[in-house]
């Protein structure tokens, strides 16, 4: 298969300009400053590209909403905050191919007019930060960056910024107030960033693999983009698999691809002795699939709403028979309480009670009572708030309850989980050494 | 005690105000710098954060306490953080978690006595695939056995 987004993953120092230069890197930026930016959006509305955020959204249809010729500045804000659990995605991109991403970046900026860029990036990310910062030391050296971008009118600055340790800022209006040097707390919308977004001026937001696939559609066309996955699931998609599969990593697929032939073939299958059970296709947000369903679905966009799942992220999580889903979905509403930031009752007190309940009834005290509350509370969380992070925790806890309402009614009854039933009687869990772990130590990653 | 920053962070700070339209938007970036100037973000060095941005102390104080990469109290010389996610807790993180606690004889946010190591519970570090994970200071470690963990621990002096 043609690969758009990780052709040169494999190549040595792959991350450097010459090894980027070398396989054709940043030489379609001659075509993208001969066309005019209103072209350029229709090239990428015509691919279809949609946003590998999370959401979805079309590409070029969310340029198009950048005013022409505003009064002030416009920016572009390139999403590399990857924080959703199941997610490594972004990482990969950043770490293995960042000059890709500069280019995208150059592209966009030039569409929507934004003189100036900034890369949002996860606080953690150590060597993901210092690979982007080289990258674009040596594009600016090149002049693929900064003034008169190859002697043409045009100037695009982009700079890296660093969060703090907050899942939230990946959210986009959290993001802008990041950047903007406050607590990053989403904004109500509207007005929408590409309107009043950054420092109150028009703003796009992307994510990193959203931008790594322009350079492909600039230099190919978007025909030729739209030519791979589906109709309305065009181009490729990574994923990121984890859990106990033989080959976890992260892989770029066309969408429309099989999930059961992407699991076997992709990411070789479960490890020796594991059962399939589950599996969390999109990152943590996204509802699950049980193993029934896993054979059915296709990655894309239209096959997992149709199963009442979401592609989101491509964070794909593969939990086994073995796995307790009550605890599974204890640390998720754990990851979300502890990420809300607070500005909402709903999702603050929400995310909250639904941590505690599962807390109960992952140790056996919960009731049948409890159940319905779960869902009470989740009805009462979706879809009223400022962003949709409550509706993240929502979502999995009313797909856990109907598709593994035997796990917590077994946990009620028997007063204890069955999955850990050796921590309860022996009152501490038990060291384990490592050839009694879960995992066989030589599994290959990326 | 009125703390100052650096000739070094001060050149550093000048260069990331350039990068935005006004003083305040440098709050984050100028946060990391104190906090690898200071040690941690104390009042003092909250306050010249504010001084250097000509902003109040309640706004460097407020943006302080929403992000958990900012050390309001001191930590110990290494910063053990264990992600507690769902695929690392998958590939037996937990037993890792337990170990370390046990190892250090800590619980999740405390320091040893020689103020060597912190250890803190963390959300998911984006190495899902590679799992348990662990970062001690800015370093990633990956595919965490009980014998991996002693062989890092016994290498950091
Ligand atoms: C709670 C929350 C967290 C999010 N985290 C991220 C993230 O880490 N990375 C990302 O690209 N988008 C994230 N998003 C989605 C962004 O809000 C936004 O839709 C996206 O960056 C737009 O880029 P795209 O259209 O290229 O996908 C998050 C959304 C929410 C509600
Ligand atoms: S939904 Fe939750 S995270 Fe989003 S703004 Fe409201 S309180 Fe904050
Ligand atoms: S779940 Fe541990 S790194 Fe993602």
């Amino acid at each position: 298969m043609e690969t758009i987004l990780t052709p040169n993953f494999n190549l040595p120092d792959s991350h450097t300009l010459p090894v980027y230069e070398k396989t054709g890197g940043y030489k379609t930026l001659h075509k993208l400053l001969k066309m005019r930016p209103d072209e350029v959006i229709e090239e990428v509305k015509k691919s279809g590209l949609r946003g590998r955020g999370g959401a979805g959204f079309g590409t070029g249809l969310k340029w198009s909403f950048v005013p022409k010729d505003p009064p002030g500045p416009r920016y572009l804000c390139v999403n590399a905050d990857e924080g959703e659990p199941g997610t490594f995605k972004d990482r990969a991109l950043l770490e293995k191919d960042p000059h890709r991403l500069i280019e995208g970046s150059v592209m966009c900026a030039y569409a929507i007019g934004a003189a100036v860029g900034y890369i949002y990036i996860r606080g953690e990310f150590d060597l993901p930060y210092r690979r982007i910062e080289a990258a674009l030391q040596e594009a600016y050296q090149k002049g693929y960056l900064g003034k008169n971008i190859l002697g043409s009118p045009f100037s695009f600055d982009l700079y890296t910024h660093q969060g703090a340790g907050a899942y939230i800022c990946g959210e986009e209006t959290a993001l802008l107030n990041s950047i903007e040097g406050k607590r990053g707390e989403p904004r109500i919308k509207p007005p929408f960033p590409a309107i009043s977004g950054l420092f109150g001026a028009p703003t796009v937001i992307n994510n990193v693999e959203t931008l790594s696939a322009l350079p492909y559609i600039i230099e190919k066309g978007a025909e030729a983009y739209a030519s791979i996955g589906t109709p309305k699931s065009t181009g490729t998609k990574l994923f990121s698999v984890s859990g106990p599969v033989k080959k976890p990593g992260v892989y770029e697929v066309p969408l429309g691809y099989p999930l059961r032939k992407f699991l076997d073939e992709y990411a070789g299958g479960l490890m020796e002795g594991k059962i399939l059970k589950a599996v969390i296709p999109g990152g943590s947000s996204v509802p699950v699939l049980t193993a029934q369903e896993v054979e059915e679905v296709n990655l894309d966009y239209e096959s997992l709403q149709e199963h009442g799942s979401m592609l989101g992220s491509g964070g794909m999580i593969v939990i086994p028979d073995d796995f307790c889903m009550v605890h599974a979905l204890e640390i998720l509403a754990h990851f979300y309480s502890h990420e809300s930031c607070g500005q909402c009752s709903p999702c603050r007190e929400g995310t909250a009670w639904i941590y505690k309940i599962l807390k109960r009834l992952e140790k056996g005290q919960g009731t049948p009572e409890d159940l319905d509350l779960l869902i009470d509370i989740s009805n009462g969380m979706a879809g009223q708030t400022i962003c949709v992070l409550s509706d993240a925790l929502a979502m999995p806890v009313k797909s856990f309850l109907a598709k593994f309402k035997n796990e917590f009614e077994e946990h009620i009854s028997l007063g204890y989980c069955p999955h850990r039933a050796s921590f309860r009687t022996s009152g501490a869990p038990t060291y384990l050494s490592s050839d009694q772990l879960l995992w066989s130590p030589r599994f290959q990653s990326l | 005690m009125i703390l100052k920053f650096s000739k070094n962070s001060k050149t550093k700070i000048d260069e990331i105000l350039e990068r935005y339209p006004n003083k305040q938007a440098a709050t984050l970036p100028v946060l990391f710098i104190a906090q690898r100037e200071f040690g941690h973000l104390s009042r003092e060095a909250m306050e010249a954060v504010a001084k250097i941005l000509e902003t109040s102390y309640a706004h460097v104080y407020g943006v302080a306490t929403f992000y958990t990469l900012y050390n309001k109290k001191p930590v110990g010389k290494y910063h053990v953080q264990i992600c507690g996610n769902l695929s690392c807790s998958i590939m037996g993180g937990e037993n890792i978690q337990e170990y370390l606690k046990k190892k250090l004889k800590l619980n999740f946010g405390e320091t040893t006595q020689d103020g060597k190591f912190t250890l803190s519970s963390v959300e998911c570090l984006a190495s899902c695939g590679t799992g348990p994970a662990m970062q001690i200071n800015e370093a990633y470690y990956e595919k965490l056995t009980p014998e991996k963990v002693d062989e890092i621990l016994n290498s950091l002096k």
